[in-house]
């Protein structure tokens, strides 16, 4: 494996870690404005709260260390993407704000400040919504270089069927990713009535999860016919995808076996965002950007990945524990002492 | 093609990105420590008063972690989104300690949220105390590394540019630049010195209120000490920048101090009013200046007239150069008469008057922070990488930096009300007294 891949391999995992606990943490905040808005919020906010309070810190860093590292390993994409990103990134941002400091917020200061909460829950969907534009960018087509500057076309962006089948799939996935989980904390808390409703929610979102993903199909289609075509010769991957998610959707059925929804839910996106991501290959913004130009030198990409090593040697063990003590604590999860600092 | 809107929006932008984000980095790097030692003294004390005190600060610490990793995320991404070109060149020399800051906040943020949700789970408060660690190691490391990045634009090595190619990168030798040790020293300092001079304002300012709790005065005794170390340290190694300056930026230190004639025998000039390159109303410390910058009285100093004018960073540094400076002394000058009052048993440092100068240190060191880093920054204007590249080449090209600006002006008014709000709710809706009697209650007896 050359350099290049090995380090868009490691962003991509990274990526993939941020899209599976920020999905979790993104859809929790709607649903706890949700129970709010129709009057259940005795049955969610507890459990959400008694996952979330610990971790949210943790979430953010998944994506700082990706932005850091796409930049650190791939410096132009800077010049591209930070160029042309400016407004959707700077809005997402000012959403993460409000997400980033309502768990500190809430748990200490203002308890149950409704506007708060709203703002929460609508800034949970309006985040992927933004950073998913992301992916229909690189698709290509919405980018042109003016006077040596790329310059973003919102219109075209904005009236392309791409980018709205790719922000309901973020929506949808979210949704659904967050309630499959959420549902397994919650019967692991021995909370029954919480389950119910999360085990509800989450067959509802597995339907437009569904439909976008074919619609994304079509719609790439029309627009890149290379990227289109390499998917379809990963077809297995995705085959694979489809298999765990029809899976889930019957384990969620019989409401039991929790726990293995939640890996196959894992597996089902690993291979679905995988295959997409080697489909890819080897352009980071079609068609301005491959990785091989945009890579850094060669030295500068060997002390990265040896940071990297000794990096997680050093998170590994500390996330372990952290899973050890806040997800598979039975105490803790079901809120038999107040841990409270 | 230079887009001179955006480049200005973009000034503007960073700076007030970074200077709210300043307020809450320099607590999230010295208040761990903070707690770090308040709770060891509880442990090796067996006083339940310190292990209180780490608890409470812990729990304010929350809301300012939470707004200062939002802010950090901001400025993070904003240095691809405003400098784009900036980045695209000096990531190929400096992402590793970028690289590491991340590991770094990643560590923190990980045994943070463990300390903070595992009060009650340890019978014995030495394994509590040591999930610290790592916290305080955390978010020292983290501000060493984006210190280091910092230092770099100041003093670029480890790189030559070859036809417009940067060829020959060594990435270590980036990091350990010129700039770095005193840079790092003076941050992590000051970080530690700011923390401890405002939780003993914070002390301060409940005694004033009328709490007479023993709890209060220990804090404040042992904020006040760490707080005259730190400033010591702050003020030595500030002596050690301005030597560094003199070797490699001689025009900001000249700028900082409007000395425009080389000179031997230099005086260095305190205050004052300019008109042109004559100085009205400073106080002028005859040879101090050649004493700072050489160690020797009779030294020659370079002055600013040797410097290109497109190449000098703008002469109202100054100001913001005496500001930090006579804070930082007044608040060694504070701390140590409190001290040395607490154990000569002075009578006037238990005064109101006194308790408000000291309630008055934490606001007041937490400006010579911000005069600080608003010194360092615009000293080294018009430069972004000093010697390599300018400001105007860095800056995106995008239309639209001016909305942003508002955008991120509404989100930091936000942040900055939020957090005081909450912070301020939450001290007084449970005040010290009310904690130790409800524990009290909780586990009979143990704690007066």
């Amino acid at each position: 494996m050359s350099l290049e891949v090995l380090g868009v391999s490691v962003l991509w995992l990274f990526l993939f870690g941020y899209l599976i606990i920020a999905s979790i943490d993104f859809g929790a905040g709607f649903f706890n404005a949700y129970s709010l808005l129709v009057g259940k919020k005795r049955i969610l906010t507890v459990i959400i709260q008694r996952y979330l309070s610990p971790v949210w810190e943790i979430t953010n860093v998944f994506l700082v260390f990706f932005f850091v590292g796409i930049v650190g390993f791939f410096p132009r994409t800077a010049y591209f993407y930070g160029t042309t990103l400016l407004v959707p990134v700077s809005i997402a941002l000012g959403l993460l704000a409000i997400r980033g400091s309502y768990y500190a917020f809430e748990s200490y200061g203002s308890r149950g400040h409704k506007g708060y909460s709203f703002m929460y829950g609508l800034a949970g969907l309006l985040i992927p919504a933004a950073l998913s534009v992301v992916l229909a960018i690189s698709e290509g087509g919405f980018i042109t270089i003016i006077d040596d500057n790329p310059v973003l076309d919102y219109a075209a962006l904005f009236t392309s069927s791409l980018t709205w089948s790719i922000v309901l799939l973020a929506l949808a996935a979210v949704l659904y990713i967050s309630a499959t989980f959420l549902t397994w904390y919650a019967n692991k808390a021995g909370d029954r009535e919480a389950t119910n409703l999360l085990r509800k929610y989450a067959l509802i979102w597995s339907i437009p999860l569904a439909i976008s993903v074919i619609g994304i199909m079509v719609e790439l289609r029309k627009h890149n016919v290379i990227h289109f075509d390499r998917m379809i010769d990963f077809w297995y991957l995705f085959g694979i995808s489809a298999v765990m998610f029809v899976i889930t959707i019957i384990i969620l059925l019989m409401r039991r076996h929790y726990g293995v929804a939640v890996w196959l839910l894992i597996g089902q996106f690993a291979f679905a965002f995988f295959g997409y991501g080697i489909s890819h290959y080897p352009y980071l913004l079609y068609p301005h950007l491959t990785i091989y130009d945009s890579f850094t030198n060669e030295t500068m990409a060997i002390s990265l990945v040896i940071a990297f090593v000794l990096g997680l040697l050093l998170l590994i063990p500390s996330l372990y524990l952290v899973f050890k003590l806040f997800l598979f604590d039975k105490d803790y999860v079901r809120g038999k002492e107040d841990h409270h600092a | 093609m230079v887009n001179d809107n955006a480049v200005f929006f973009s000034r503007l932008l960073t700076e007030l990105t970074l200077t709210f984000h300043i307020i809450y980095a320099t607590i999230g790097v010295g208040v761990p420590l903070m707690i770090m030692i308040a709770q060891w003294i509880g442990i090796k004390k067996n006083d339940e008063h310190y292990i209180l005190l780490a608890r409470r600060i812990a729990r304010g610490f929350v809301i300012t972690v939470a707004v200062g990793v939002v802010t950090g995320t901001a400025i993070g991404l904003q240095l691809s989104l405003l400098w784009p070109n900036f980045m695209q060149l000096a990531g190929n020399v400096i992402a590793l300690p970028l690289f590491m800051e991340t590991f770094a906040f990643f560590f923190e943020a990980i045994f943070l949220g463990i300390y903070l949700y595992t009060w009650d789970r340890f019978e014995n408060q030495k394994k509590h105390f040591l999930l610290l660690i790592p916290v305080a190691v955390g978010a020292s490391m983290s501000a060493v590394f984006i210190t280091m990045v910092n230092a770099f634009m100041n003093a670029p090595r480890g790189f030559e540019v070859v036809d417009g190619q940067i060829v020959n990168i060594q990435p270590i030798v980036a990091m350990f630049n010129p700039a770095m040790p005193t840079k790092v020293g003076h941050v992590l300092l000051t970080a530690y010195m700011t923390s401890a001079f405002v939780l003993a304002a914070i002390a301060a300012f409940r005694m004033l209120k009328g709490s007479k709790h023993i709890y209060y005065k220990k804090s404040l005794y042992l904020f006040m000490k760490l707080g005259l170390v730190f400033s010591i340290g702050t003020a030595v190694v500030g002596d050690f920048s301005a030597k560094y300056l003199v070797a490699y930026q001689p025009e900001k230190l000249a700028a900082a101090e409007w000395h425009f004639e080389t000179e031997k025998g230099a005086s260095l000039l305190v205050f004052g009013i300019r008109d042109g390159e004559d100085v009205k109303y400073a106080i002028r410390i005859p040879y101090a200046l050649s004493l700072l910058a050489h160690n020797n009285p009779f030294a020659e100093v370079t002055g600013l007239n040797e410097f290109p004018e497109d190449e000098t960073p703008p002469l109202y540094i100054h100001f913001l150069f005496d500001l930090m400076v006579t804070i930082g002394f007044f608040m060694v000058g504070v701390s140590a008469i409190y001290v040395i009052g607490k154990l000569r048993r002075w009578r006037f440092i238990h005064s109101k008057w006194f308790r408000w100068v000291i309630v008055a240190g934490g606001p007041l060191s937490m400006i010579a922070i911000e005069a600080g880093w608003w010194l360092a920054e615009v000293g080294r204007q018009p430069w972004i990488l000093v010697r390599y590249m300018k400001v105007a080449e860095a800056a995106t090209s995008s239309q639209h930096v001016d909305l942003m600006l508002l955008l991120f002006c509404l989100i930091y008014l936000i942040l900055g009300i939020g957090s005081v709000v909450v912070l301020r709710r939450m001290f007084k809706r449970n005040p010290i007294e009310r904690e130790i009697a409800d524990r009290h209650a909780e586990k009979g007896g143990g704690i007066s």
